[in-house]
């Protein structure tokens, strides 16, 4: 059976519907599914529940889900850089949950490991523990946080084999390995598309079990958040 | 004469000890990577997924792949892991980072601290902060002493929502630097900046102290 797909419309065909959840790796605008989240958009897909640490920029990544109001709600841990994001949640027609951000990454991996919950310290005595058990455990305090199961799973990686065995490069690793793992359907965009047996199998980040679908994109654009360097010798 | 930003930078480089993993927080908490003294060689951690974070990139290394959890291009060193968010967490969480500093809007005298959000304004979202103050083994805080019309952002109790509870180890502000021993001792003024008399930072903090 052949995982391999043309493009992100045909990987994704078949897979959307209203009111699905989404799980999306990436963190800021390094190793989004740029394309995916292109494709979604123009699939008109709507009422979505998106889980992702960040909501992108205006005009680009999951900035353009918000801009064509097709997101209901988001799970994430920052939302700073996106004014569309404002002024949606401000006007209240965006609902959303903020996670810290190591138990939105916890949640995913818990999710896709059958894990349907854990006890964290984190975000106790906070806002975040607010209507969540507390258990103590030798004299800690944790609270009891929810794995996630996302309907589709979207991933950036940069080799990929058409069993779907992933290799991400450096930081855009990031979330996507998790979410990967979190999706019941899990599509994957990977920059190199490459020959059965030419990945290290000692070297693969993501397992082919946990991809379903997936496609080499061409032209990712692969956009900077924060252009910084410093001088030649500095 | 209160400290600058660099020297209360300079002032917690002091804090980092051979061989150290250290997270530090996006602002002026960067600037302690600047002043990490000769002899001592620390590792410092990025949440996104990175332990061996370099410096900026020369024009021609910028790699849209390689960020720090400030969303800045950075670089790699010869001692550098990527890793998932999950795992970074793992490490943070685990108790595995020696040492975190962080810029704060207010810290109670029992260690409480508020750096996330102000009701009423904003939210941006908490990002990394809630996990890295409940699972780094000690915590720093560097931040003004005052704020911008001059209330004591050591305080009684925070009043602003927090980011974690009975967390922080050490303050360093601009004119004092506040240490206590453990989690249940309370915060012993250890120094003050040149210049600032002892009874200047009782009349500028509404925390209680020793």
């Amino acid at each position: 059976m052949s995982k391999t797909y043309a493009d992100a419309a045909a990987a994704l065909d078949g897979l959307l519907y209203d009111g699905m959840t989404i799980a999306a790796g990436g963190f800021g605008l390094c190793g989004i599914p740029e394309q995916l989240i292109a494709a979604i958009a123009a699939s008109g897909v709507k009422d979505l529940t998106v889980v992702s640490n960040n909501a992108g920029v205006d005009g680009f990544g999951l900035g353009v889900l918000l801009h064509t109001r097709q997101v209901k709600k988001m799970i994430s841990s920052y939302v700073g850089e996106n004014r569309e994001f404002e002024r949606q949640y401000l006007s209240g027609e965006l609902e959303l949950e903020f996670a810290p951000q190591g138990t939105l990454a916890e949640r995913l991996r818990a999710g896709g490991a059958g894990i349907p919950g854990f006890y964290t310290r984190t975000g106790v005595g906070t806002l975040v523990a607010e209507g969540k058990e507390h258990k103590d455990f030798d004299g800690e305090t944790y609270i009891l946080e929810r794995g996630i199961v996302a309907d589709l799973a979207i991933v950036h990686a940069w080799q990929g084999d058409p069993y779907g065995n992933l290799i991400y490069r450096k930081t855009a690793r990031n979330f996507n390995p998790n979410a990967a793992t979190a999706g019941r359907m899990t599509v994957a965009e990977v920059e190199h598309m490459v020959e059965p047996g030419s990945l290290d199998p000692d070297k693969i980040h993501t397992p082919g079990v946990y991809v379903q679908r997936l496609f080499a994109g061409t032209g990712f654009e692969k956009r900077i958040e924060q252009r910084t360097v410093r001088e030649h010798g500095a | 004469m209160s400290w600058t930003r660099d020297e209360m930078a300079m002032r917690a480089a002091l804090e980092l000890k051979d061989g150290f993993y250290v997270n530090l927080g996006i602002g002026m908490p960067t600037l302690v990577a600047n002043h990490v003294a000769k002899g001592i060689d620390i590792t410092l951690q990025s949440e996104n997924g990175m332990l061996g974070m370099g410096p900026y990139p020369t024009e021609d290394e910028v790699d849209a792949d390689l960020i720090n959890a400030g969303k800045q291009t950075i670089t790699e060193l010869r001692r550098t892991s990527y890793f998932s968010s999950a795992d970074s967490f793992a490490m943070i969480r685990g108790g595995h980072m020696d040492l975190s500093i962080l810029g704060a809007m207010e810290v109670a005298e029992n260690g409480d601290i508020a750096n996330w959000m102000v009701p009423g304004k904003l939210v941006k979202g908490m990002g990394g902060a809630m996990d890295l103050v409940a699972g780094a083994r000690r915590i720093v805080v560097l931040m003004d002493h005052n704020d911008k019309t001059g209330g004591a952002k050591f305080r009684k109790s925070c009043t602003l929502p927090l980011t974690g509870a009975g967390v922080v180890d050490m303050i360093i502000t601009d004119l004092a630097v506040f240490e206590r021993p453990d989690r249940r001792s309370s915060f012993k003024l250890i120094e003050t900046a040149p210049g600032v008399t002892a009874d200047e930072v009782r009349a500028k903090t509404e925390a209680a102290y020793q």
